[in-house]
């Protein structure tokens, strides 16, 4: 039996093949995980159902995996029974049995590349045909052949001498991969850019700063464009309908001394609508203009349809760094509802059109100003969950503030170019929370509270479970309907990623990498 | 699957240490940060600039911690001394932290001396006599709560390097009013189990499921927080009692000053 099992194992990964059909239909396939978020839409929810509310006390441990870099935040692609996953420069893929390594793949990192305001991650492979596609460090997209690691081809997508850099998992849509830029603390000018699946050729860039005779430019003064910031570090959606990639966009540069850069500083903290086969700006909605606190836009967006004002809309929803939780149309990204869903101070409520309306002395300052939520934002990178089932979104929530200080700040290629800084307030006034969010408007339905602000991210699950980590190494799960704690496990590291779930044999497993080492749990 | 830790408690006996060593080293001496004959001495506010413009996303803008450790403290823990901490904002901590490869050698000495500054009080020239608080200390029963040298119990702070990390201000408000100068982490609790056992104690750890913590007499507890009928956190309260009336202002300078000259050891 062990070696039939053996035998199907190693057949199912030598005719893998990911047409992109599988993806977009990622719910005829519930035990594969075959993009980011496992479907296109940004969901991170799983219809598998076999662990559920009633027997999630008996999930255990079925294997682990130690990766040789600490603080992992990789969020696995798992194709029949194979796990792929990446590191720092780095790709392997696991047998989903036992973890064992079936093969590794590296690229040295140059002695010269440096990360500005980040630690040497990555978060996650995206997967189509043949191909794994791995974003590194040092500014390639790579694609490896799924079945053995090797490099087919690689294109050089930035300059990391500069700022630049990659840590996002790529996005595979259409014939398409799909990646975004780190580097917004280093004054780098943000990009998308799409490249050619068999070729990696790159199809089109779009730049988050347009620059002179562009429209937004006018958002802008001087030459600050040219070392705006606008990151795109965080994994899109994409809907194949309307054919457009939904993308988040970072803070402006420098983050926290506006001074020099007058405006709203388009597109900076905003979500981008683009046409999948230009790269063409469809719509923009800018969450938090010409921000001075690094509220980087940068989410998995969740896309869901909803009955609004009798008729059906395309919607999108965000879970915003700034502590309000938005509601777009996505078609046309007009705003349809927003709200605070954490302690903010900043603003004080938003608009008609979803505009922020600010409070007072909310600058950063010489002395130092206490705003909620912190820089890191009432939610960061880490992914939300939509369940279609609850029409409830979660979130892993931030409950923080911080002083915020100004400073003055001169542009060195490749170093820091932040102006500034915060304190943040100590451990025991700060607390985190899971939210459970209704998605057409961001009322809270409950929340389960944390010790501490997480970095983790959260699946649901058709078995009407949550799950989420914590800093302090908890791995859990929560009744999707109520909140209440159902299971918990010390996994001894902090957890900084997101969970994922699939299937073997008809056993469902849940996974997630807590620092050093990669967990999968079942029962 | 839920741990099941019995009823409720199990009490683990303190047969272990819970905290590694710190590394080893020097004292604060103010030498130890000057730099070598040649070179001129450090430009401080140019490093306080540097410090703000470069580690302070991670370390906050005081250095107080953030994303990144605390670094006002006398010790650090990855380096050493002097040139063990240049060495490391040259080269960084791959992967968490960047190395400074934009700083000259004399921004790097500089920002090593500034960052050393954050943690290290340096030394006030104070009334009372050191001979004599120690005789205070030691009469006060000091050690029955803190160790100092190696010598007491550690239910309160270690204050074997109490001088490096606090002024002489801020020891004589902690001798007089313990409870308005309370240590970031340092929570008492009282807890009460489902059985109704009542422990109180000083919180060793905590998670979102869990809490560890030690009592007077040096016990570890470690619960499961649904297993307790009652968590109460004592913000604002210290099992040190107040001395400001039960010693005299001569006694409370020669104590602060022994206090204050207990800069670690090397």
């Amino acid at each position: 039996m062990k070696l039939l099992a053996l035998f199907l194992l190693s057949c199912s990964a030598a005719f893998a093949q990911i047409p992109f059909e599988r993806i977009l239909n990622a719910d005829k396939e519930p035990g594969n995980w075959l993009t980011y978020s496992r479907d296109l839409q940004g969901h991170r929810f799983s219809p598998l159902a076999e662990i559920n509310t009633e027997n999630v006390s008996r999930l255990k441990v079925k294997w682990a995996f130690q990766f040789p870099d600490p603080g992992n935040e990789v969020s696995p692609i798992v194709i029949d029974g194979i796990l792929y996953i990446t590191g720092p420069n780095a790709a392997a893929a696991l047998d989903g049995r036992s973890g064992r390594q079936l093969w590794v793949w590296r690229r040295p990192l140059p002695s010269d590349y440096h990360s500005v305001g980040f630690s040497h991650v990555n978060r996650g492979p995206a997967v189509l045909d043949d191909k794994l596609f791995v974003a590194t460090l040092d500014g390639y997209l790579v694609a490896l052949d799924l079945k053995s690691g090797a490099e087919r081809w690689s294109s050089r997508v930035l300059d990391y001498k500069v700022g630049y850099s990659m840590t996002m998992a790529p996005l595979a849509i259409d014939g398409k991969i799909v990646v975004g830029v780190s580097g917004g603390e280093a004054g780098i000018r943000g990009f998308i850019d799409a490249y050619e699946v068999e070729s990696g050729k790159q199809a089109w860039r779009f730049w988050t700063i347009p620059a002179p005779g562009e429209p937004g430019h006018e958002t802008w003064s001087g030459d600050a464009w040219k070392t705006g910031g606008g990151a795109t570090w965080v994994t899109g959606s994409y809907d194949p309908e309307l054919k457009l990639v939904y993308w988040g966009v970072g803070n402006p540069g420098p983050d926290w001394n506006g001074d020099v850069r007058p405006g709203d500083n388009l597109y900076t903290c905003s979500m981008v609508a683009l046409d999948a086969d230009t790269g063409k700006l469809r719509w923009y909605f800018q969450f938090s203009p010409h921000d001075t606190h690094d509220w980087d836009a940068t989410h998995v967006p969740m896309l869901f349809d909803a009955q609004k004002g009798g008729a059906k809309r395309k919607l999108i929803a965000v879970a915003n760094r700034n502590a309000f939780y938005y509601v777009l149309d996505r078609a046309t990204g007009e705003f349809v509802a927003g709200k605070p869903y954490a302690r903010q101070t900043w603003a004080t409520g938003l608009d008609p059109k979803g505009r922020p309306i600010p409070a007072r002395e909310v600058e950063p300052s010489k002395e130092g100003t206490l705003i909620w939520p912190n820089l890191n934002g009432a939610t960061v990178w880490f992914s939300p969950s939509y369940d279609p089932e609850t029409g409830l979104v979660y979130v892993a929530t931030r409950e923080i503030g911080a002083r915020y200080f100004k400073r003055d700040t001169a542009y060195k290629p490749g170093t820091f170019f932040a102006g500034g800084g915060e304190d943040e307030l100590p451990p025991d006034d700060t607390w985190g929370a899971i939210k459970a969010l209704k998605a057409e408007s961001g009322d809270l339905q409950w929340e389960f509270e944390l010790r501490t602000p997480p970095w983790a991210g959260v699946l649901s699950t058709a078995g009407g479970l949550v799950f989420s980590g914590s800093n302090e190494g908890n791995f859990y799960a929560l009744d999707a309907r109520t909140g209440r704690p159902l299971w918990d496990f010390q996994t001894g590291g902090a957890i900084g990623a997101n969970p994922v779930s699939f299937s073997i044999e008809g056993h469902q497993f849940i996974a997630i990498a807590a620092d050093r080492v990669l967990y999968a749990f079942g029962l | 699957m839920r741990t099941s830790v019995a009823t409720s408690v199990y009490v683990i006996l303190c047969a272990f240490a819970v905290h590694s060593a710190p590394s080893p080293q020097s004292p604060f001496p103010q030498s130890t940060l000057s730099q070598s004959p040649a070179s001129k001495s450090p430009d401080l506010a140019a490093a306080k600039l540097i410090f703000e413009s470069h580690c302070a996303l991670c370390h906050g803008i005081d250095g107080g911690g953030g994303r990144g450790p605390s670094l006002g403290r006398p010790k650090l823990a990855r380096a050493a001394d002097d040139e063990a901490l240049k060495s490391l904002i040259e080269n960084g901590i791959p992967p968490e932290m960047p190395e400074a490869w934009f700083l000259s050698k004399e921004e790097i000495a500089g920002l090593a001396v500034y960052v050393r500054s954050l943690g290290n009080v340096p030394p006030e020239t104070l009334p009372g006599d050191p001979a004599r608080g120690k005789a205070i200390y030691e009469r006060s029963g000091c050690s029955t709560c803190h160790i100092l040298d190696g010598e007491g119990s550690g239910y309160g702070p270690e204050l074997t390097d109490v001088g490096a990390r606090r002024g002489s201000a801020r020891l004589r408000e902690t001798l007089q009013n313990p409870a308005k100068t309370i240590p970031e982490n340092f929570l008492l609790l009282a807890i009460t189990t489902s059985a109704g056992q009542a422990v109180r104690g000083i919180r060793l750890n905590e998670d979102t499921f869990s809490i560890q913590l030690r009592d007077q007499q040096g016990r570890f507890y470690s619960f499961r927080k649904s297993e307790l009928r009652d968590l109460k956190r004592l913000r604002g309260e210290t099992p040190m009692p107040p001395y400001g009336s039960a010693l005299s202002s001569a006694e409370l300078d020669d104590l602060v000053n022994f206090l204050a000259s207990q800069r670690g050891k090397p």
